[in-house]
């Protein structure tokens, strides 16, 4: 604690002059100061700056040493031989990991948003402990993304958990990790685990908001639980959908860290999604190509704008639909 | 008013209606799913690494049980083995060739005999390797690991608890031309997802000169748009009257935001704490482009690192997880409710 006011006692003088220069209408520029300069130098000046390698090659990290080359990288990402037949893309990885991002998504979203109402429906309901249960729901999503990949690593190792059980039900056990198919099946479900805790926390606080005597006056009315349930829970709880579907969206579409410790973007590139694309080409092989993962990650960020956009129009379509019934 | 009542009380005497038992069991099913893989890796985690190779794994880390016989240096494993005669004896075993094992009475080393190994169980007795856990400070730089994830943890919420508040002070307490922009700026980079700006957030990094070094993973995620919203939101319910009286005494403008404002922000600070250290605790993308050389890995990047490298030493690698997950589990059994209610309130992790 003395140590705490014995720095802010220091700072004191430092923020005196500034009062006494700028006064007490302008003072407030240097408190954000500290943020706003955080915030210029790794988010600002890289939006920017990401627009330069975008369109420059190379491979040298620093701009203006970069030669410009236009539409280049773009090319090299998008341009095809035979649009029917990826193999024949420049960069085939490319429309892959764009392939298996939208598999991914649209399977994870869908799946999880409905576990989630269907959590969020349990956890509202009149039972015991509340607090605990929606606590065991949520325990996942504080775990990092390494410890969670490494957690079912660990049981779908080819001597774990789950080819014991296959085994011992006398079936032949199964590579999970490295069959294509399985692979894939295990990112979907272990990012569902992590993260559904996180949905349903939300769902349920829009459910609470409810007003209770909505359901009193539709029980008065003899109205069936499932009439109770589209009439009135689902059409009030519209707004938190659209929320947690559009979220959902934007960070299964930037799916990576766990998936990359668990499977390592394989077996080949059935589980190699589009920020693992991105680091890859940016970082981690041989040659770092500044340039094209910069294209990638501006297409990433132009299918972004577009799910925010369609966020923004659901919400309004369902405020006005609130507000004509 | 009297029918709902009645109704209430009805459904109240019931003992358990079939949704209730529906409720219980789906909920039962939960805390298996979300539970029983974190529990099984802790168990994993005590296991020898002989235990750990055992196929079909078990769930408490048993190992076999070995015996110091006369005449054989090394310790031999214990067998409960089937004789033909159909007798069962405790022996252990001192060689195998192909299916067929030499075995011998530990109690009486001349005795020997050949079995059949599917006419031999293991003896297990229930054995926690707690060496998985301090071998890993002895042979491997963990502590180093665990220095840095704790130094990036703790810096980096302090200076976001320091840079946050501020921000939020004068964006709540004070009417400046172009406040309005720079609220909307903050919030505006919520919209910006780090992954689409990492190559030039790298760049940034290494023209600053912070690239390999822990200030730089701490530095560019210390300005949160989630936090100053946050403690924004909580600062505008602090009565003005409060800071009109103390300009009154002539306290200066610095006085009153750390001897008022900070103290009554005092939750929703807590809340942002809990935040930032489970944010830097987790924090991998940006580390690992950062942080190259493994003496500034953070836990993350070590278990990352470690997973490929140590393929075949899984109790190591699962006791660095179950270290890796101990302070977010701890954090979450005391503050849970802080930290539900925090995201119900704010919609972000």
């Amino acid at each position: 604690m003395r140590f705490l006011s014995l720095f802010f006692n220091l700072l004191e003088p430092f923020f005196r002059l500034g009062q006494r220069w700028l006064g007490l209408s302008r003072l407030g520029w240097l408190f954000v100061a500290p943020n706003l300069i955080v915030f210029g130098l790794f988010t600002f000046l890289p939006i920017l700056i990401n627009l330069v390698y975008a369109t420059t090659g190379g491979v040298k990290l620093f701009p203006l040493e970069r030669p410009f080359t236009g539409a280049e990288n773009f090319q090299i990402l998008f341009e095809c031989g035979n649009y029917l037949d990826l193999s024949t893309c420049r960069k085939d990885v490319f429309w892959r990991a764009i392939g298996n991002t939208l598999k991914f998504s649209v399977i994870q979203v869908v799946l999880m948003v409905l576990l989630s109402l269907v959590t969020a429906l349990v956890l509202n309901r009149k039972i015991i402990g509340r607090g605990f249960w929606r606590g065991v729901f949520f325990y996942p999503v504080l775990l990092s993304p390494v410890v969670v990949a490494l957690i079912w690593k660990w049981l779908l190792q080819s001597q774990g958990v789950f080819n014991a059980a296959l085994v011992a039900a006398d079936r032949a056990p199964v590579e999970w990790l490295t069959d294509a198919g399985w692979a894939f099946f295990w990112t979907v479900f272990v990012s569902i685990w992590a993260h559904m805790g996180f949905y349903t926390l939300i769902l349920l606080a829009g459910l609470q908001a409810i007003p209770r005597d909505l359901y009193e006056a539709a029980q008065m009315d003899r109205a069936g639980p499932w009439r109770t349930l589209t009439r009135i829970t689902l059409p009030l709880l519209m707004p938190n959908l659209i929320v947690v579907l559009v979220l959902a969206a934007i960070r299964a579409v930037q799916v990576f860290d766990e998936v990359f410790v668990l499977t390592g973007g394989g077996p080949g590139s059935a589980t190699t999604f589009i920020v693992q694309f991105i680091y890859q080409t940016g970082f981690a092989e041989q040659i770092h190509l500044y340039g094209l993962a910069a294209a990638a990650s501006l297409a990433l960020a132009a299918f972004l704008i577009v799910l925010t956009l369609a966020q923004l129009r659901l919400t309004r379509a369902s405020d006005a639909g609130q507000k004509a019934r | 008013m009297k029918v709902l009542e009645f109704l209430l009380r009805t459904r109240g005497r019931q003992r358990l209606h079939w949704t209730d038992v529906l409720t219980y069991a789906y909920l039962t099913l939960g805390l298996f799913m979300m539970f029983a893989p974190v529990l099984w890796l802790v168990a994993s985690s005590f296991k020898t690494e002989a235990a750990i190779g055992q196929f079909p794994p078990t769930f408490m880390p048993y190992s076999q049980r070995s015996v110091a016989v006369p005449g054989h240096e090394q310790p031999l494993p214990l067998f409960l083995v089937t004789l033909d005669s159909g007798q069962q004896r405790e022996m252990a075993q001192v060689r195998r060739i192909g299916i067929m094992a030499t075995m011998v009475d530990p109690a009486n080393p001349q005795d020997t005999v050949q079995v059949n190994i599917k006419q031999r169980k293991p003896v297990n007795e229930l054995k926690f390797a707690w060496s998985n856990y301090s071998d890993l400070f002895r042979k491997f730089t963990f502590g180093t690991y665990l220095w840095n994830s704790v130094f990036i943890t703790v810096v980096a919420t302090l200076i976001t608890l320091l840079f946050n508040s501020m921000a939020a002070f004068a964006l709540s307490k004070y009417n400046f031309k172009g406040q309005k922009s720079v609220f909307l700026l903050i919030i505006a980079t919520l919209m910006i997802p780090p992954t689409i700006i990492l190559v030039p957030v790298f760049l940034v990094i290494n023209q600053v000169g912070l690239l390999n070094n822990l200030w730089g993973v701490i530095l560019p995620a210390v300005a949160t748009p989630t936090g100053v919203f946050l403690l924004r939101q909580y600062m505008l319910t602090i009565p003005d009257e409060l800071i009109e009286a103390a300009r009154m005494d002539h306290a200066s403008e610095w006085r009153i935001y750390w001897r008022i404002v900070l103290p009554l922000s005092a939750p929703a600070l807590a809340v942002l704490a809990i935040f930032s250290v489970m944010w830097r605790w987790n924090d991998f993308l940006l580390p690992l482009i950062v942080l190259s050389k493994s003496e500034h890995f953070t836990l993350q990047l070590a278990l990352n690192s470690f997973q490929g490298e140590l393929n075949t030493q899984w109790n190591y690698l699962l006791a660095m997880t179950v270290i890796t997950l101990l302070p977010v589990t701890l954090v979450f059994a005391f503050l849970q409710r802080y930290i539900t209610t925090g995201i119900a309130s704010a919609g972000v992790k």
